[in-house]
């Protein structure tokens, strides 16, 4: 194969790699920005795709409906987010510890209800055929894109809006920022905060029926390969802003499919290295951001890691 | 919301009956009965920790009185929350600031009126916000973002936003304590004038008495809790009041400059530069040489890199480049380099940079001595009960009023706080005194207590530092004066020399 053709076709398979592998991240960054915004932290929104993953693709395979599947896979992130915000909400809990109990938990019951469903095919979520015009199939193939991925996109504009110019917005990044503050003006930073994390609970959870109903498409006990956990350290690489939420989950996509693209072309040399680019990324902006002094500084003040 | 439907234009009057507030064992408020008339600029009085913040903030909902009843233009009023003082009208401008740092000047006046309408229509607030402060004797700018404004900034916007809101009863407490001695009267000025025009009425916390009687036109004043009198100040001199406030107390007169202190002991600042925290240069190749028997006072308009240098000096900010020597030994912000060359300091805020909030009096002011004997055994064996025998004892000669060694830091008044840190940091064998802003928010018997514990130090031979916004402050203590604008010393005068007008100029930056 001409080199220019491999580059051309690495890049092709990059661009739809990316489009699909960041759409679980977005709806997490998404779901996590939303949490922090209001002071606390929800490491465990790993279990929230899990379980999502499962309960969409049960869903869907018993009613023949995906899009009902990706509603059960909402409402179960809900139930997690409430979980997870309830109790950081007695005195003396620590929002971190809470977080990994409950990604640990999340996993195990939809591991446990999910055997059944290992085995049989569940309707997929269909991608939007967006590259028709093109004579290119390696294009055509990359630009079928999930609605999954616009929807998060009018999810993180319309969130990024309303941080800004609503009043429910106001009050969670003020709630995040100075926990005096929002007592001083009879806000109750409880209820903000249980309310932010059961809603991000519930995004976390669509990510998951994306995995589950359109990439890779079905549902096992491997599925998620711990995209929940990158999520967190993007939102702070995307500095808390719905925005570079989608920048970063891009990135992170299109690091996640550098192993895969590269395959196409018959490189197959230093698969598993390719393959882990996500995880040394995220290593590497872990690494970046904890000496950065403005992602310190855009860091909602009320976060336990940060006081 | 109630009072944007139908605005109430009047100052409102407020009544205080037998208001009572106990804490554990400590009676913070006794039986405390305070009229402010409608229209009328109330000031309250009283010593560090005799109870004025626990006062306004049962007013305020903040704390239920344990008895007591509030009553508004007459009638008995319940206050059970925050929300419900600004519902009557009734706002506070407080010690600390309210303010929400990562929101702009525009979103923190907005989201304070706590209306309903969910979603917020930027292009009429902005015009109403920009009319408003058109209004306004001083203006904040609207799109910055809090973090990134001055303290007086800040202050001022508290109280626009109180205006804003529009209260009509107005508690401040020690609302001048972070501005210039020209913005307070600005600010003060325009209060005045608003109780005269009958919109509002003014209940003042405050322990300067040429606010109270330059613009107040009644005072109440509290000791321990109790409140031992008041009046109209055209009735009372200053002389009056405060023997009110300290009854029988004694005040520490100023202590006497030692001529000549004989000490071979230089701390030499050379070329710092140190950053703000948007990575901005705050300090910029500062030099600065303090020799023993000394006090260097640092002067300046706030904001010009002074709490930055103070910061790098304590390690609390990393130095970008220079070097700190003592005695020609380089001096590194580590506990061991504290220890050896025995560099003490009371920074700013001391709740903030110098005391944990959440632990007790006692543990705070083991800090400096816990992991040595007699506190610690074998250096990490830490025996409490010497830490609270030695707190027991500074609390005593300090007077820190504190309900007991064990309270958490937080608890004790403003004033306290500072006291407690500046036992730990000035009984010992002091070499390199660093002083922030020390007086902020101090009784006149502490602020002279304290003043005279700092040229006590100077006399027995340390190098003192102090960076002060006070000016007279500066100009009473320093052998010489500095003053800082933009980062840099633009000026070193012997304190003998130094006149007000010089200095101004160039704290202003027109020199
Ligand atoms: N939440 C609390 N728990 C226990 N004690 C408290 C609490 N709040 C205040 N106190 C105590 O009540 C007393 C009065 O405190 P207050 O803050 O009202 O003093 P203040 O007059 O405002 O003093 P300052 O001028 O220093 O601000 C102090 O001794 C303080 O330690
Ligand atoms: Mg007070």
């Amino acid at each position: 194969m001409m080199p220019e053709a491999a580059l051309q076709t690495v890049l092709i398979a990059m661009l739809g790699g990316a489009i699909r592998v960041s759409t679980p991240y977005l709806f997490v960054a998404l779901g996590e920005t939303i949490t922090e915004k209001s002071g606390r932290i929800n490491l465990g929104l790993e279990g929230n795709l899990v379980l999502g993953a499962m309960v969409a693709y049960a869903l869907s395979f018993h009613t023949g409906l995906p899009w009902l599947g990706v509603a059960g896979a909402f409402a179960a992130g809900l139930v997690l987010g409430l979980l997870h915000g309830t109790i950081c909400s007695l005195p003396k809990v620590n929002d971190i510890a809470v977080g990994i109990a409950l990604m640990s938990f999340g996993i195990g019951i939809a591991f446990f209800f999910g055997k059944p469903y290992i085995q049989p095919q569940a309707p997929r979520l269909e991608g939007l055929a967006l590259g028709e015009w093109s004579s290119n199939p390696a294009l055509r193939q990359a630009l079928q894109i999930n609605p999954l991925f616009f929807l998060g996109l009018v999810i993180a504009v319309a969130l990024w809006w309303a941080l800004a110019n609503t009043r429910p917005g106001l009050i969670l990044r003020m709630t995040g920022d100075s926990e005096p503050s929002a007592r001083a003006m009879g806000v109750n930073p409880v209820r903000v905060r249980i309310l932010a994390t059961v809603l991000g609970g519930g995004l976390a959870g669509i990510g998951g029926s994306f995995l589950s109903l359109s990439y890779p498409g079905s549902w096992n006990e491997g599925l998620s390969s711990g995209q929940g956990l990158m999520a967190v350290a993007l939102v702070i690489f995307a500095r808390w802003n719905p925005l570079r939420c989608v920048w970063a989950a891009l990135l992170f996509g299109a690091a996640g499919a550098l192993g895969p693209a590269l395959q196409s072309v018959g490189i197959s040399q230093g698969y598993y290295f390719f393959n882990a680019a996500p995880y040394i990324l995220t290593l590497f902006i872990m690494v970046a951001s904890a000496r950065s002094g403005v992602a310190a500084h855009a860091a909602p003040g009320e976060l336990s890691i940060v006081k | 919301m109630k009072d944007l439907a139908a605005p109430q234009t009047r100052a409102i009057g407020l009544e205080t009956v037998g208001m009572t507030k106990v804490f554990g064992p400590l009676v913070a408020l006794d039986d405390v009965s305070i009229n402010v008339a409608p229209g009328s600029f109330h000031a309250l009085l009283g010593e560090n920790g005799a109870g004025k913040s626990t006062l306004v903030k049962c007013i305020l909902g903040f704390y239920q009185p344990t008895r007591g009843t509030i009553l508004v233009n007459g009638a008995e009023a319940r206050i059970p929350t925050p929300a419900a003082a600004r519902d009557i009208g009734i706002g506070m401008v407080y010690q600390h600031f309210t303010l929400v740092p990562c929101l702009s000047v525009a979103e923190n006046l907005v989201i304070a009126r706590g209306d309903k309408a969910p979603v917020i229509d930027w292009k009429a607030e902005k015009a109403a916000l920009t009319a408003f402060m058109d209004r306004m004797p001083f203006r904040v700018p609207l799109e910055t973002p809090v973090s990134a404004l001055s303290a007086g900034e800040k202050q001022k916007l508290e109280i626009l936003k109180q205006l804003y809101l529009n209260q009509h009863f107005l508690i401040l407490d020690e609302p001048t304590s972070v501005l210039t001695p020209g913005e307070a009267d600005q600010v003060l000025g325009l209060l005045r004038g608003m109780t005269e025009a009958g919109e509002i009425t003014v209940l003042m916390i405050t322990h300067k008495f040429r606010e109270v009687t330059a613009f107040a036109d009644a005072v109440s004043v509290l000791r321990r809790g109790r409140q031992v009198g008041g009046g109209p100040v055209s009735e009372m001199s200053t002389d009056a009041m405060s023997r009110l406030m300290i009854g029988e107390a004694e005040v520490r007169p100023p202590e006497a400059r030692a001529e000549g202190v004989a000490s071979d002991l230089q701390l030499e600042l050379t070329a710092l530069y140190v950053d703000d925290d948007e990575g901005l240069p705050a300090v910029e190749a500062l030099d600065l040489k303090v020799r023993g028997g000394e006090i260097v006072g640092v002067a300046g308009v706030s904001g010009n890199g002074q709490s930055e240098l103070v910061e790098a000096i304590t390690g609390q900010r990393p130095l970008k480049d220079g070097r700190i020597f003592i005695n020609g030994k380089p001096f590194e912000a580590t506990r061991r380099d504290y220890h050896g060359f025995k560099v003490f300091g009371l920074p700013e805020e001391p709740l903030r940079n110098a005391a944990v909030r959440r632990m007790t009096v006692a543990e705070n002011i083991a800090f400096r001595a816990f992991d040595r004997p007699p506190m610690a055994g074998l250096g990490w064996w830490l025996k409490p009960a010497q830490m609270r025998r030695r707190a027991a004892e500074l609390i005593a000669a300090y007077r820190v009023k504190t309900p007991s060694t064990e309270t958490p830091i937080e608890n004790l008044s403003g004033g306290n706080v500072q006291r407690a840190v500046l036992a730990r940091e000035l009984s010992q064998d002091v070499r390199v005194l660093i002083v922030a802003n020390p007086c902020f928010g101090l009784d006149f018997v502490s602020v002279a207590e304290i003043r005279a514990q700092i040229v006590a130090a100077r006399n027995r031979g340390a190098a003192v530092l102090l960076v002060s916004e006070d000016l007279d402050e500066i100009l009473e203590l320093s052998d010489r004066v500095a003053v800082m604008s933009g980062g840099r010393i633009v000026h070193i005068a012997p304190g003998a020399e130094a006149d007000r007008q010089t200095i101004g100029k160039y704290m202003a930056g027109h020199a």
